[in-house]
């Protein structure tokens, strides 16, 4: 086990697709877990769909990849939350609209220019390769901007979670925390999106804290244990990937439904224990 | 003595369909209003307006200078998101701390209070529990102590006993009253029923769509329409 664990850290491709994606991993159960709550589970998976298109182009317009998608999922992210807020089409009709949109014009432009090829799989399925040099340190720095607002920001996530009329109401200011759940949810989609794929990206956010859920009652035993369940499975999932030449992104996401399973098990065998 | 909010010729639309219309009354500090109505009358409606959280399409709502976002306790109708919300008492009720939180954390004084209203409220014991493996009695209790964290001035509470049986019905109402007698901290609460109103409120503003009557008690039960909804009939 050791041996692997040194012959993988060998490889310094490895080494940098594990420290962003664990980053990435652990960004997206902690935001995961208001998403899940605040019924917005979806939203990732429409951002990533946008994130497809947006690689798509940025691609074909030569530029880098991270510098384009960012902005432009970010105004995605604002367009959605503010569209499921107060809008005559519904949250997931207006999801299902920006995502299938996105995804059309990232396969047009991607026709037009290169061909559908072996990079459009990796942008749909993830590659543990897509890590260039450049971009690990500007997804470390991202990353860990999404982790110190979180921690910064918990109890107003909190608050605009569970009542949001509440904390309005009482003086706090909610559009600008949902914002911020936006902001952070878009980078964080951004950042994994081209190693666990633009199909897959979303479960890094869903499965988790689903999971945590299983057996933990308070929020804050959730979240925690949504970023441990999460760099967990991440982690175990690049091995398998290493060891069995499986695609990373679905490995991952194989390792999650594992650990939903077991913890759905042992919550409904021993009743819900206090986490 | 200033009032504490006063409404001059408000109106409030939900897409261009206006929900309530022509309120006109003023709180003054120490008061206890019950809003009554029936369904569809424009209660929430107007709550939502005194709240802020929707601005009215005529009329003004003032606030009195000394009276800040800050200062205001709310309990709102529960959302079914709530319902299976994993999150202990204490975290619930400490949030309505929230809007005085300067640093990211809270403070000894917020914990303090939180764990004061939840003395006060006879749920102490509850503090460490799952808030959705509550009763609905207990959970309502739950967000009245985070409202009592939020405001000292003034509490606006949203049909607080929808859905709850008789007997925690009759408790809640006292509690909400001991609050007013209490700390003199002024209510104002959304319900159907207008009997329980009668017997604890100082003042009822009766909407039916449009303002129907706005006065204390003893008007209202000497006023036709009082007499028409006291009269043997039960609305409840």
């Amino acid at each position: 086990m050791i041996e692997l664990l040194m012959e993988m850290f060998s490889y310094n491709f490895l080494v940098r697709a594990l420290i962003v994606g664990l980053l990435v991993a652990l960004c997206a159960a902690l935001l995961g877990v208001s998403l899940v709550l605040k019924r917005y589970s979806m939203i990732g998976d429409g951002l990533s769909h946008v994130g497809f298109g947006t690689l798509a182009v940025a691609t074909a317009l030569n530029v880098t990849p991270l510098v384009f998608s960012i902005p432009v999922v970010l105004l995605a992210a604002f367009l959605l939350l503010r569209i499921s807020e107060n809008s005559k089409i519904k949250g997931d009709a207006a999801i299902a609209l920006i995502s299938t949109g996105a995804l059309a014009i990232g396969v047009v432009v991607i026709s037009l220019t290169t061909g559908l090829n072996t990079d459009v799989c990796n942008y749909m399925f993830g590659s543990i390769l897509a890590m260039r040099k450049s971009d690990v340190v500007l997804s470390i720095v991202l990353a860990l901007v999404v982790l110190i607002l979180f921690v910064l920001f918990y109890h107003k996530i909190f608050a605009v979670t569970f009542d949001e009329n509440f904390a309005r109401a009482t003086g706090v200011k909610s559009p600008l925390y949902n914002d911020l759940l936006a902001f952070l949810t878009a980078i964080t989609i951004v950042l994994g999106m081209r190693m666990m794929g633009a199909l897959l990206i979303s479960s890094l956010i869903i499965f988790p804290p689903l999971t945590a859920m299983r057996l933990a009652k308070r929020f804050l035993s959730v979240t925690i244990l949504s970023a441990v369940i999460s760099v967990v499975c991440f982690f175990i999932g690049v091995v398998i990937s290493y060891v069995y030449a499986t695609p990373t992104g679905a490995s991952v996401v194989l390792v999650n439904i594992g650990a939903f399973g077991l913890f759905w098990l042992l919550g409904a065998s021993r009743g819900r224990v206090r986490i | 003595m200033n009032a504490l909010l006063t409404c001059n010729g408000v109106s409030l639309a939900y897409e261009g369909q206006t929900a309530v219309s022509d309120v006109n009354f003023a709180l003054y500090p120490g008061d206890y209003l019950c809003i009554v109505g029936e369904n569809g009358s424009g209660k929430s409606t107007l709550l939502k307006g005194l709240l802020k959280l929707k601005s009215p399409s005529s009329g003004t709502i003032t606030l009195a200078a000394s009276l800040f976002a800050q200062d205001i306790g709310y309990l709102p109708q529960q959302t079914p998101a709530q319902k299976d919300f994993p999150a202990s008492v204490m975290e619930i009720v400490l949030s309505g701390c929230l809007a005085r939180q300067k640093l990211p954390f809270f403070s000894k004084a917020d914990r303090l209070l939180a764990k004061q209203n939840l003395e006060r409220l006879n749920i102490s014991d509850l503090s460490q529990r799952c808030y959705r493996e509550l009763s609905g009695g207990q959970q309502q209790r739950v967000l009245l102590a985070r409202a009592l964290c939020a405001g000292k001035q003034l509490l606006l509470l949203d049909e607080p006993t929808a859905g709850l049986d008789p007997l925690v019905t009759e408790d809640l109402y006292q509690e909400i009253s001991k609050i007013n007698k209490e700390s003199g901290m002024s209510i104002i609460m959304v319900s159907h029923d207008v009997k329980r109103a009668c017997q604890y409120a100082t003042h009822i503003l009766h909407l039916q769509t449009k303002q129907k009557f706005f006065g204390t008690i003893k008007d209202y039960l000497a006023s036709p329409l009082g007499k028409s909804f006291m009269g043997g009939v039960n609305h409840d």
